[in-house]
């Protein structure tokens, strides 16, 4: 395997070196792409003609550089004008928007190389890349293990040098903990940060779209990129975006962190939790105060998840009926008969489960119990958080409570996969932004996850405190397969 | 409306009725295996009603400082209807075609 | 009840109706998007992602929409919500892309309002508005291409619709009827819709129920849709009055269904029984935020009302010393009443003005079957042609054809005088012949006149007219008669 890149600057150095012709360039990015990912996986197809026909219309003057000729991965759930959208659905198989995402528009307006065909669970819903209908993603560290999910295919792009950095989405976890088992960056943004306009939506009140790196100041200088008031999402906040890449650098001595003991109970494995610890006490070492802190509803996370995560999802994914876009049922019949074989042809069947859930949880009769009351008990976890941020600036916790699991090892058992979503829905529950960063390996030699979780807002701090770490620590330089740093140069695999 | 049954279990005809609500045609084989995957998932999520939640205010939108977003009724461009209909399973003479609708509304 | 001699016949059961009412806004956008909110466009082609519900896109709410909303809630005496939100109403149709409707649940914008209403005879009843609420509108189907398919065009997808609904207080079709004219007089004054049934701008749907007479219970609800017009909501409510009377007097009961008005066989069918009801899991949207709306907000839509009939009434009273009925026609639409007193500016008479309005412009307005604003008729045309008149520059008779002639062919009214010569003739010099001719022709008549028949100069003055092919100024010419004569 030849010309990995691990970092965003790296590969703006290659990038230069590739000359001044653009889809010379795009060129070799996709010859490249194509060699490293013949075992993962991590795309669920590529168009090459798609890219290059963007790369040649994005060369204008005007356009900010920090992103100029990097390729960016981009999941397959966000909207790309004109390329194949699919979120690994056959449902949207052949579906081309109309219109570019948000995201979309701001990386390229800093000149990245738009790379769409990410890999991901259909509709996102899942934790492995298992029931994405272009078939697995393999884990760059181990291929008979999942990358994660939902958004696999953008962490294992990463992991494995794909490309150096790439969007995802997060609902319960989708970014962090794909982040975790392939032991790269991922970032959950505040609710409202980025805007969700192009995002096709899994539950509206839950998604944020974050970036996927190699390292933390790829991550700091991504959210910058992709932050800030976009008035299409009525859920975007006009507020203004700070320099994230400027926390980056700064010491953490006094800054103070919190250990939710919830987050160490239960289903974590033993090396997780070691991980975990040795990470908290680096952090210890380079001047954190740290202080034991209880988020007592964090229990009920996973139950109110997959209450209001398939309530949302379920009238979301209505419109994906065989009307008007998407898939139609060759089937005969009228209406109707459209609906119900287009629908039952179209999904898979964690798609199917997810609707059923959430249309049960909003039928007459069970919105209270359900639906209402999750939304109750929401309201606690939102609490919980903000109390524990009036005594900590952040809080620090395992992604995951495992490492990654095998390949078919957990689709017999729903609600086990569901589990796996366990210390990162909370975030997404309270809206609040998250980091998921590499702290070691543990388990069967994968990598393990550290999670800091911030207040409403507060990326800058989740970006001051991990940098800190990563700065301190050399787990960000271990790779899958080669366990070197290309640093951006050419290496064997 | 869904049957209400004495020992909280989720029946085949919950599973037929909700099937139909989200228009999802389900053979015997699945209705039992969403019967049980539902169950269990039902069962496992009960737990909220250990939370008291007595006087708390459902989350609808996770920050308080969203509200009043609007837009001004300045007209914005429409797209085509080539591409409104670009990728439309079926067309004809600038409609969406879709196979007669007999259910009144 | 009482047993005892009928005083008088009471009708054996009660009527109760609710009706559900469907207005388009008319903002320049749609509710949600950027679209032009506009009608007969050619299919598909003021659309985009949000209002197709193409994946990915997002809705944000028209200010002027909301606004409206405000408008018409202040205007029936409504409260106003604190806090206004969104949810969806989940169903299938091909017709609504997302298959939910961006509606509002249990915390509609208006609440609690009132209409009040003219009973023949001139007593007034108040029916009470539940509540107001805004929506989407969707799309419309095609059915009446023959073949497989129906076919969908979504230009109407997201249009601002406000669904008024009414408390069961209506008594009888009637009531109905009046009650859709007095809403859409008060909405037409607010400006926020055409109210144009034929153009779908409004739409309505019953409920109706029947109940023994003087029984507290109600009876099963009908609804009834598919009602084109007003004339429509009248006839199905009658023809379900009837309907209902006829089962109840065989003991039969009458299921709680919904029911379809259809327009050629003049008769209800029914639709789907309650058995169907839907189950439209209604939750809040998580992609619209909540809406604020403070007594700041209130109070400045509460100062763009415009003068609302009642006080409209009591002005024109004041103003232009006319009588009742005339003001009752004049404020009947807010176009009409516009277009009054616009003309009274130009031709300051208010009572020949009225009388022009409610005779030859309401006329025409009748067999055109349309707006005034159609008619093109301006104030201005319409006070030239009384002042003609007036003037004696033209005939009445003259006047009224020229007024037929400009609404026609949109011609001045000054060109068609001229083209078809109808000034009157007022010189005396150029009638002096006549006049003397007519009077050697016509001894009798002159020696009846000097006898005391007055009604003999009409005589004579026809026969000038009849001289001059019409074109004498008949009051000159009974001056110069009657100074001849005596």
């Amino acid at each position: 395997m030849k010309n990995k890149f691990s970092t965003i600057d790296s590969c703006k150095h290659w990038a230069a070196e590739a000359g001044p012709g653009y889809p010379e360039a795009v060129s070799r990015w996709l010859d490249h792409v194509r060699d490293t990912d013949t075992d993962i996986k991590a795309f669920a197809f590529i168009d090459t003609e798609k890219v290059k026909e963007r790369a040649s219309l994005n060369v204008g003057a005007g356009r900010g550089e920090r992103l100029r000729g990097v390729p960016i991965g981009i999941k397959n759930n966000i909207c790309v004008r004109g390329a194949l959208t699919t979120c690994c659905s056959e449902m949207l198989r052949e579906f081309r928007p109309v219109y570019d995402a948000h995201v979309v528009e701001r990386l390229e307006r800093e000149g990245a190389l738009i790379v769409e065909g990410l890999n991901m669970d259909e509709f996102a819903f899942g934790s492995s890349c298992e029931t994405s209908s272009f078939g697995y993603t393999r884990n760059p560290w181990d291929i008979s293990r999942i990358p994660g999910g939902s958004s696999g295919g953008a962490a294992a792009a990463v992991a494995s040098g794909s490309i150096p950095a790439s969007l995802g989405s997060d609902t319960g976890g989708s970014i962090r903990q794909p982040a975790a088992m392939c032991g790269v960056v991922g970032l959950k943004p505040t609710y409202g940060r980025v805007s969700r306009y192009g995002l096709i939506a899994f539950a509206s009140s839950l998604d944020q779209i974050g970036p996927i790196t190699r390292n933390v100041s790829d991550s700091a200088l991504m959210l910058e990129i992709i932050s800030g008031y976009d008035k299409r999402d009525s859920t975007s906040v006009d507020l203004e975006v700070g320099k994230f890449t400027e926390n980056l650098d700064r010491d953490i001595k006094g800054l103070r962190m919190g250990v939710p003991e919830e987050y160490f109970t239960g289903g974590i494995s033993p090396g997780v939790r070691s991980r975990v610890e040795e990470a908290i006490s680096v952090m210890e070492g380079l001047g954190a105060e740290v202080t034991r802190v209880s988020l007592p509803h964090t229990r009920y996370a996973v139950s109110c998840y997959y209450v209001v995560g398939p309530a949302e999802a379920s009238s979301n994914l209505a419109r994906f009926d065989g009307a008007h876009y998407g898939y139609r049922s060759g089937k005969p019949g009228d209406t109707t008969d459209m609906y119900f074989n287009s629908r039952d042809e179209g999904f898979g069947d964690e798609s199917k489960r997810r609707v059923l859930l959430g249309t049960y949880s909003l039928s007459s009769g069970y919105y209270g119990k359900y639906y209402l009351k999750a939304q109750k008990v929401r309201t606690r976890i939102t609490e919980d958080f903000l109390a524990a941020f009036e005594k900590c600036d952040c809080l620090v916790t395992p992604t995951t409570p495992t490492t990654a699991f095998g390949i078919g090892e957990k689709t017999r058992d729903p609600l086990e996969m569901y589990m796996s979503d366990v210390f990162t829905s909370p975030a997404n529950l309270a809206g609040i932004p998250a980091i998921s960063l590499p702290c070691g390996t543990a388990e069967n030699d994968m990598p393990v996850g550290l999670q800091l979780m911030a207040a409403p807002f507060r990326e800058d701090t989740l970006i001051k405190a991990a940098h800190a770490f990563e700065r301190n620590t050399e787990h960000h330089k271990r790779y899958p397969l080669s366990g070197k740093d290309p640093g951006g140069q050419d290496v064997e695999g | 409306m869904i049957e209400r049954t004495s020992d909280k279990k989720i029946t085949r005809d919950t599973v037929r009725y909700v099937a139909d609500l989200a228009r999802i045609s389900l053979g015997e084989e699945e209705t039992d295996i969403f019967r049980e995957h539902l169950e269990q998932i039902l069962k496992y999520v009960e737990q909220l009603e250990e939370v008291d939640t007595e006087n708390v205010i459902p989350t609808t939108h996770v920050l308080s400082s969203m509200k009043n977003i609007f837009r001004e009724d300045i007209p914005a461009p429409s797209i085509s209807p080539e591409e409104a209909l670009s990728n439309a399973p079926d067309k004809a003479d600038g409609f969406f075609k879709v196979p007669r609708v007999i259910k009144e509304r | 009840m009482r047993a005892g001699k009928v005083l008088f016949k009471m009708a054996k059961y009660d009527t109760v109706i609710g009706l559900e009412t469907h207005l388009q806004l008319s903002t320049e956008t749609k509710i949600f998007c950027g679209c032009g909110n506009v009608f007969g466009d050619p299919p598909n082609s003021r659309v985009c992602p949000v209002c197709l519900g193409h994946p990915g896109s997002l809705p944000v709410l028209n200010r002027k929409a909301f606004e409206y909303a405000i408008k018409v809630a202040l205007a029936l005496g409504c409260g106003v919500q604190r806090t206004v939100k969104f949810d969806r109403k989940n169903y299938y149709y091909p017709d609504l892309p997302k298959n939910y409707q961006i509606s509002q649940y249990d915390m509609p914008i208006a609440y609690d309002g009132k209409i009040k209403i003219t009973l023949p005879g001139g007593v007034h009843k108040v029916i009470g508005i539940t509540r107001a609420h805004l929506e989407e509108d969707a799309g419309k189907l095609l059915h009446d291409i023959p073949g497989p398919s129906s076919y969908v065009d979504l230009n109407r997808t997201g249009t601002p619709l406000l669904e008024i609904v009414s408390e069961p207080d209506i008594s009888s079709p009637e009531e109905a009827y009046l009650y859709l004219v007095e809403l859409k007089r008060l909405i037409r004054y607010l400006g926020v819709s055409d109210c144009n049934m034929e153009e779908g701008s409004l739409r309505c749907d019953a409920n109706i129920s029947l109940k023994p007479a003087g029984a507290a219970v109600l009876g099963s609800k009908v609804e009834i849709k598919n009602l084109n017009s007003f004339k429509a909501v009248r006839e199905a409510l009658n023809f379900e009055v009837a309907r209902q009377t006829e089962a109840l007097d065989e003991g039969e009961a009458i299921p709680q269904e919904t029911r379809l008005w259809h327009e050629e066989q003049r008769v209800t069918i029914s639709m789907r029984t309650k058995e169907e009801a839907q189950d439209y899991r209604y939750f809040p949207d998580p992609d619209l935020v909540p809406f604020e709306v403070s007594s700041g907000v209130i109070e400045s839509v509460r100062e763009t009302l415009p003068e609302l009939p009642a006080s409209k009434q009591e002005r024109f009273l004041g103003q232009y010393g006319l009588g009742e009925k005339d003001i009752e026609l004049l404020i009947s639409d807010i176009d009409l009443a516009d277009f009054f007193e616009k003309t009274v500016k130009i031709f300051s008479d208010p009572q020949v003005v009225c009388n022009w309005v409610k005779g030859e412009v309401m006329m025409h307005l009748k067999e055109q079957g349309e707006s005034i604003e159609s008619l093109g008729l301006s104030p201005q045309t319409l006070a030239e042609i009384i002042q003609m008149a007036s003037s004696g520059r033209i005939s009445g008779l003259s006047a009224k054809s020229v007024l037929k002639e400009v609404i026609g062919t949109g011609r001045s009214a000054e060109d068609i005088v001229r083209e078809r010569s109808l000034e009157q003739v007022s010189d005396k010099g150029e009638l002096e012949g006549i006049v003397d001719s007519v009077i050697a022709d016509n001894q009798k008549s002159v020696n009846d006149f000097r006898s005391g028949k007055e009604a003999a100069i009409g005589f004579l003055v026809g026969q000038v007219m009849k001289k001059t092919s019409g074109k004498a100024n008949p009051k000159v010419a009974g001056e110069m008669l009657r100074k001849r004569i005596i």
